[in-house]
């Protein structure tokens, strides 16, 4: 099973009214939980959230089309690295995949981000609870006949985390400088911020506190770290990042919406169904 | 405000048992703890409820109220509503004894399956000399009251018995962690590598960090993520970074 666990029905040896809590010796005590809380609510939310972004961007991700709105491009899209991408004035279009790429070019630099949040620690608290059910929430028991987490493939591949980081920071560089040409009007000429300039600040504002705050950040940044007092500004630096990482949860969420939204804007732009505001 | 409320209290032993019905009078600013003593003085005098300190700092009252991992002592009465069921049961991951008490024993099994800290060569006790940040990160460790909350409410072991055998549960890798942090533990001097034996001889790998452990803490200890993430990003260092590995021979660390 993709999760570490086998289904109810794979395992013969332990029935559900034998295993987990209630195993032999344990209170015999017939519910398989006894909260009265809406236990459910969290897990549930966090499956509809995360759901409707699977479906959204796969949607946008295989379009192929509308990505571009001079001077603004989808963060889907990049960089966007085959020769069937749209002119983009300086931008990130860069040929590196030739002609041979014939389908969407957002499906090539995707599976970076997508690897990042996939094996994000909090997004993995939030997969494991809301999709798998594993648990389903604290003290509820889940419904899997034998369990082995992430100790064997394909769930030990979790822990190559940290090399999605390596990767997110130039993917977040390039947004980045995708931010800093939207500064730029369509013809090329610097000076020019519209309402779509604002969505994209605000989004790669939240996608490098949401990488900066990452785990893997924390622990390379300084966290790998046995004497602090050896390495002050490392400490400085871990100090930082773990003020970040307490609201990972938070910029995990933050992020995505943002991300979504400002592709989502740039659709409207480039499809000609909302004409971008321009402030000067 | 006092008031009669309805308890569900278990009682029983490992050859079975039941959820009793109980109305015991509820006072002002009274724990779930007074409600069982409450309980012993007037209606069940043989209640079986293993209890010391009675304000959160000897861990010895853990249960589960309402199906949540809690302190009896620390859970304070109103935060229920007069016409609600107040249900209480012994933890759910261990063996029953009787009644409220359980047979916590895997724990301290556990415990000893963790090397100890090993003194730096050279220093006697007393002569240690630590710098402030570089302690204080394993000593929010310390503050572990070993209720076994979070032993209790970890799924690994509370929904799957057989891995009690592989799995040392979050507080004893938060031990490790903590050992690990000590800017004075020689375990490695002692070829004792603490990030690889947590994953190969404490089950880090079973802990998929849904931060169960976390939210039943009563110390509130940020044990998923500062105890068993920057474990587990430790162990990534031993075992799967070649640019880690390849840094350390350069530099030629141990």
């Amino acid at each position: 099973m993709a999760t570490g666990t086998t289904s109810s029905t794979e395992s013969a040896d332990s029935s559900p009214a034998r295993r987990g809590v209630h195993t032999q010796g344990r209170a015999a005590i017939p519910n398989r939980h006894l909260r009265t809380d809406r236990w459910w609510v969290p897990p549930l939310v966090t499956a509809l959230g995360l759901g409707a972004f699977v479906v959204y961007s796969t949607w946008r991700a295989f379009a192929n089309g509308d990505y571009y709105a001079a001077p603004y491009v989808s963060p889907f899209y990049s960089p966007c690295l085959a020769s069937n991408c749209t002119d983009m004035n300086g931008g990130a279009d860069w040929h590196l995949f030739g002609s041979w790429w014939g389908i969407s070019p957002a499906l090539i630099v995707l599976i970076f981000p997508l690897g990042f949040r996939l094996t994000c620690y909090y997004y993995r608290k939030a997969y494991y609870r809301g999709f798998w059910a594993s648990p389903p929430a604290c003290a509820v028991a889940e419904p899997h006949a034998t369990y082995t987490g992430e100790t064997r493939f394909p769930l030990i591949l979790q822990n190559i985390h940290r090399y999605f980081f390596y990767f997110a920071i130039p993917v977040a560089g390039i947004l980045t400088y995708d931010v800093v040409l939207s500064f730029r009007d369509a013809d090329g000429n610097w000076g020019h911020a519209g309402l779509g300039t604002l969505v994209m600040l605000v989004n790669i504002t939240l996608i490098w506190a949401y990488t900066f705050s990452c785990h893997s950040c924390r622990h390379i940044i300084g966290g790998r770290l046995k004497h602090f007092s050896k390495h002050p500004v490392r400490f400085r630096l871990w100090g930082w990042v773990g003020r970040l990482n307490r609201h990972h949860m938070l910029l995990a969420w933050v992020s995505l919406i943002s991300v979504a939204l400002a592709d989502f804007y740039v659709y409207l732009v480039a499809s000609g169904a909302f004409d971008d505001p321009r402030f000067f | 405000m006092t008031y009669t409320a309805h308890f569900k209290v278990w009682r029983g032993d490992a050859d079975g048992g039941d959820l009793n019905d109980y109305q015991v009078e509820v006072n002002e600013g009274e724990v779930v703890l007074d409600i069982i003593h409450r309980l012993q003085a007037t209606q069940a005098s043989d209640l079986a409820v293993r209890w010391n300190c009675k304000a959160g700092k000897c861990g010895s009252c853990s249960a589960e109220i309402n199906g949540r991992p809690s302190l009896l002592c620390m859970t304070r009465m109103s935060v229920f509503t007069a016409d609600e069921t107040v249900t209480v049961t012994p933890m759910r991951a261990f063996p029953v004894i009787r009644d409220l008490v359980t047979d916590v024993s895997f724990n301290y099994a556990k415990a000893r399956e963790v090397p100890a800290f090993v003194p730096p060569a050279g220093l006697k006790p007393g002569e240690y000399r630590m710098q402030q940040q570089d302690v204080e990160r394993s000593q929010e460790f310390r503050k572990c009251i070993e209720c076994f909350l979070c032993q209790d409410t970890c799924h690994v072991v509370r929904d799957h018995e057989e891995n009690k055998i592989a799995f040392s549960g979050p507080r004893f890798l938060m031990r490790i962690a903590e050992l690990d942090m000590h800017p004075l533990d020689a375990a490695a001097e002692e070829g004792l590598d603490r990030k690889v034996s947590a994953q190969d001889d404490h089950g880090l790998g079973y802990c998929n960090i849904t931060k169960c452990c976390t939210e039943v803490c009563p110390e509130h200890i940020k044990i998923t993520d500062n105890a068993l993430i920057p474990l587990k990003e430790r162990a990534v260092d031993r075992k799967y970074d070649p640019l880690v590995w390849l840094g350390n021979k350069i530099l030629r660390r141990p």
